[in-house]
């Protein structure tokens, strides 16, 4: 922290920086704050839940696809292969719509599923986007997960079938650990992006806090101070996201030559 | 696609995507044509912040650098869809605050205007990064020896840093592209008729969701699969004269 503040156009900066805050908290219009607390604080919840719950059961599902492209027969990879470059290569939000509303209008045509158990869930609008984020996941890292495979030295494989190792086993504790150790970089950068993309799930009814954000502009007709706290609440989820990659993979052994 | 088709409602598919009005062909092109008119500019506005912030933080004095990076990283941790939100209001909100002062009658600005500089400003922050990492990629002794001759700043980043960096700078910049398009999407919440909006409006109107989605989809996989051929050949024309190191196994 010495280092960094000892040049002197950087004291001078921190200091504007901090009349910049200072002004907005003085100067702008915060009484709002405490009466929403309560609801700002659940849609901070559900934007981190899903956040998680998303990237964790795309992850599974993105091993599955890359080790299929990667290593699997041509049925399995062909597949895989376009189920990425159509999830790439389409908007999320059009895909989030696609099955909210696509799904949603075609589900209530079938007498069974609108008696069935599932019914009450279906009805809701968080399994929709429980289900696009995890797609969406499972496609981007889908294929990086190709990439970590095919990065992960030949010779590790080998070595493992001349100590005749089962090949789940050899995928179990050579393959998938090697493979995941090489993604993890890429795979912090893109929790962050999936964090960044949970807003979206907004334009469906889901008070995350960018749903919960607009919904004070509109009771109260105050414009610019939630979208501030908004900014505010992003940045700090992107910093413990980034802080939390950067603790796991200094946990990971690594060789350096 | 056809049984979710006739799933969805009675009318056939073909009718609902026919040119003319009863079909809703002409509304779904169009908004693709704003798409791409979008991406394209706020791509070209994004890549000129992008080669004044990388040789900024490259080449900049202190102050300089410690700006643009705080720039770069405001930008990459806040949502697209809140930046777009803040900008669009400070866009429109600022300008005519500037022209009430100055006694002008406020103006309302085109739709295709203002997300071409919400999502250029976007844009610039992520090119910056990566036209840096490609300007580090060349060879300081290029660098150096086009010094050495005597070559003004601007002439040696014409002659030979963008020549060189572009081959390193293809890859991100295509993958940036393909951002953009998708990003545009994020306009149809404010309420900009891009390819997502007018096909929502459609799907709306007409109650037959899966179609236009559907249709909606294709349109964009076929821009971004086209896109994908024409960036692969401007990768190979960037990198002609370079020798094949290796044939990658990937």
């Amino acid at each position: 922290m010495g280092d960094f503040l000892r040049p002197l156009h950087r004291r001078i900066m921190l200091a504007i920086a901090l009349a910049i805050v200072g002004s907005c908290v003085w100067l702008l219009n915060w009484e709002w704050l405490p009466k929403y607390m309560p609801v700002i604080l659940s849609g901070i919840w559900i934007t981190a839940w899903m956040t998680v719950v998303t990237m964790v059961l795309g992850m599974v599902c993105a091993v599955l696809l890359g080790i299929a492209q990667a290593a699997g027969p041509v049925w399995l990879a062909w597949p895989a292969k376009a189920y990425c470059t159509v999830i790439r290569g389409t908007p999320l939000l059009l895909q989030l719509w696609l099955l909210y509303f696509g799904l949603g209008s075609f589900f209530p045509l079938f007498p069974e599923i609108r008696q069935s158990f599932l019914w009450p869930i279906l009805r809701q609008a968080w399994p929709y986007a429980v289900l696009a984020l995890t797609m969406s996941v499972a496609g981007y890292e889908g294929e990086v997960m190709r990439g970590a495979f095919k990065g992960v030295p030949h010779g590790q494989l080998e070595a493992a079938k001349a100590m005749g190792m089962p090949r789940f086993t050899a995928f179990r504790r050579i393959w998938l650990p090697q493979a995941v150790h090489r993604a993890l970089p890429t795979i912090g950068g893109e929790t962050v992006l999936q964090m960044k993309s949970t807003p979206l799930i907004a334009t469906i009814s889901i008070f995350d806090i960018y749903g919960v954000a607009r919904r004070i502009t509109q009771d109260t007709l105050i414009v610019y101070e939630p979208l501030l706290m908004l900014a505010v609440v992003y940045m700090t989820m992107a910093g413990i996201i980034v802080l939390f990659f950067r603790w796991l993979e200094s946990r990971l052994p690594t060789r350096t030559a | 696609m056809l049984t979710l088709v006739t799933l969805d409602g009675a009318a056939s598919a073909f009718d609902l995507l026919a040119w003319s009005p009863p079909g809703w062909g002409a509304t779904l092109v169009a908004g693709l044509w704003n798409t791409i008119l979008i991406a394209s500019g706020a791509y070209a506005l994004g890549l000129a912040i992008g080669v004044l912030g990388a040789f900024g933080k490259l080449y900049g004095g202190p102050v300089t650098k410690d700006l643009l990076g705080v720039y770069t990283t405001l930008v990459r941790a806040v949502p697209e869809l809140v930046l777009i939100l803040i900008l669009n209001y400070a866009f429109r909100g600022l300008l005519n605050q500037a022209l009430a002062k100055l006694g002008y009658p406020p103006v309302e600005l085109s739709g295709v205007a203002i997300g071409i500089a919400i999502l250029g400003v976007v844009q610039g922050a992520y090119s910056t990064e990566v036209l840096r990492g490609a300007i580090l990629s060349v060879p300081a002794g290029q660098i150096e020896a086009a010094r050495a001759m005597g070559m003004s700043p601007v002439l040696l980043a014409r002659r030979i840093t963008l020549p060189l960096m572009m081959a390193a700078a293809i890859p991100g910049l295509a993958n940036l592209w393909l951002t953009v398009t998708k990003d545009t999407a994020l306009l149809a919440v404010v309420g900009f008729i891009e390819l997502t909006k007018a096909t929502s409006l459609a799907a709306a109107t007409t109650k037959v969701f899966f179609t236009f989605y559907m249709a909606g989809g294709v349109l964009y996989l076929i821009l971004s699969l086209g896109s994908t051929l024409v960036f692969g050949r401007i990768e190979r024309w960037a990198r002609k004269g370079q020798r094949v190191i290796s044939r990658g196994e990937n």
